[in-house]
């Protein structure tokens, strides 16, 4: 008599940890992906309803996600330290979360696919994303009003920019001074291009070249972020941003002190 | 000024961001459209009605199509939208006025930080107003 209680108890509490886990791994690929805050909790109140959790709560920034099931439950806590964009990952997210609530998958599935795919790479290799990079960058110098005859010196110098903000950021884990080296490279390489003859607009080339490294997704979804009402992740993301364009700013800058 | 070439470098150019960005293989055809179509209705209202309105209603644009694309590929918007808005952020003006602010000419940095602030503001504005529009649109029907 006294047992069925008792048992059923403990096997709600399980219910409710593996929902608790399932949604915070859920915010956590979505928010390391870029995802907008209002949609990461978004996602995972409709994940804990349809696990049965209609009244959780989620409070999400850029840095760390705060999440309680049920009123009775105790709340979880994950770190962010990394973010970068990864649309693939968002959109995988999104169809598992919809077809949870769908029913066409259950619980433990969905924490398989989720593991899957927060262990899946870049969809791209290195060298297809630095080829993007320089050609982004030569179009940005043709859109910026800038010359055909500009268009092999950003290409050469977007391209190569790219790839040392992927380099440094290997190599120092610091993300501002990574765009900070970068920035530089772009800088010198702009100029020595232009003093050699090839390319004529410096301003544009180096407008060009730096575009794959400015923030301005960044200050756009910050901007969002505020006016959804998500004012501490607002202002932690221009922050970001802030400190992004800052970066590059000083590169350029410190270029100006040699030539 | 729209020319052939203003199109398609801006189709690339958003292609080629989205392969940054990691976006399925198979919206990349789609962002690249996207980032056109909003390039070039910015660019035709730019002349007359300065860059901050013409980003508003370059944006608002691009976030219907985007949420339309949405439906139709069944994929977030969140795809295409960012697709849509990559040519119009004033990446360049940001990068404009840090460089003043560090060349120590704090009149034309803060002018500039103004302007890609309100650039800014008038882009997820419009992305806002595209989502208003929508769910208008859906319950009114």
């Amino acid at each position: 008599m006294q047992l069925t209680p008792g048992i059923s108890e403990s096997s709600h509490k399980a219910d409710v940890e593996t929902a608790t886990d399932l949604c915070l791994l859920a915010g956590k690929i979505m928010l390391q992906s870029g995802a907008e805050t209002y949609r990461v909790e978004d996602t995972m109140t409709r994940i804990a309803t349809s696990l049965g959790m209609p009244l959780s709560h989620s409070y999400v920034t850029p840095t760390g996600i705060i999440f309680q099931a049920d009123s009775g439950a105790s709340s979880k806590l994950i770190r962010i330290a990394e973010r970068t964009t990864d649309l693939q990952k968002v959109t995988a997210v999104n169809s598992i979360s919809r077809k949870l609530t769908g029913g066409a998958i259950q619980a433990a599935e969905a924490k398989q696919e989720l593991l899957r795919i927060d262990a899946a790479a870049h969809a791209f290799p290195v060298w297809v994303l630095i080829a993007a990079a320089s050609i982004a960058s030569a179009c940005f110098t043709i859109m910026f009003q800038g010359g055909w005859r500009d268009f092999l010196p950003s290409l050469i110098s977007g391209g190569l920019g790219y790839s040392a903000v992927i380099y440094f950021q290997r190599l120092v884990r610091v993300k501002f001074f990574a765009e900070l080296f970068a920035a530089f490279l772009v800088g010198l390489i702009s100029t020595l291009l232009v003093r050699a003859g090839i390319g004529v607009a410096l301003d544009k080339i180096i407008i060009g070249s730096v575009m794959p490294l400015v923030p301005g997704l960044l200050i756009t979804n910050a901007v969002r972020d505020l006016m959804a009402g998500h004012l501490v992740s607002g202002l932690s993301r221009g922050a970001e941003a802030f400190l992004t364009a800052f970066a590059i700013g000083t590169g350029i800058a410190a270029l100006y002190l040699f030539f | 000024m729209v020319t052939v070439a203003q199109l398609v470098v801006s189709f690339i150019a958003s292609s080629a961001f989205t392969i940054l960005f990691n976006a399925p293989k198979r919206s990349l055809l789609q962002c690249g459209l996207a980032g056109m179509l909003s390039w070039v209705i910015y660019l035709l209202l730019q002349p007359r009605f300065g860059p901050v309105l013409a980003s508003l209603c370059a944006t608002a644009i691009v976030g219907l199509i985007s949420l339309i694309f949405a439906r139709f590929y069944k994929m977030p918007v969140i795809i295409f939208s960012v697709a849509g808005i990559i040519p119009l952020v004033p990446g360049g003006l940001a990068y404009d006025a840090m460089r003043k602010f560090v060349e120590n000419d704090y009149n034309a940095a803060v002018q500039l930080a103004a302007e890609a602030f309100l650039i800014s503001g008038a882009i997820a504005m419009g992305l806002i107003l595209s989502e208003v529009l929508n769910q208008v649109f859906r319950t009114g029907r």
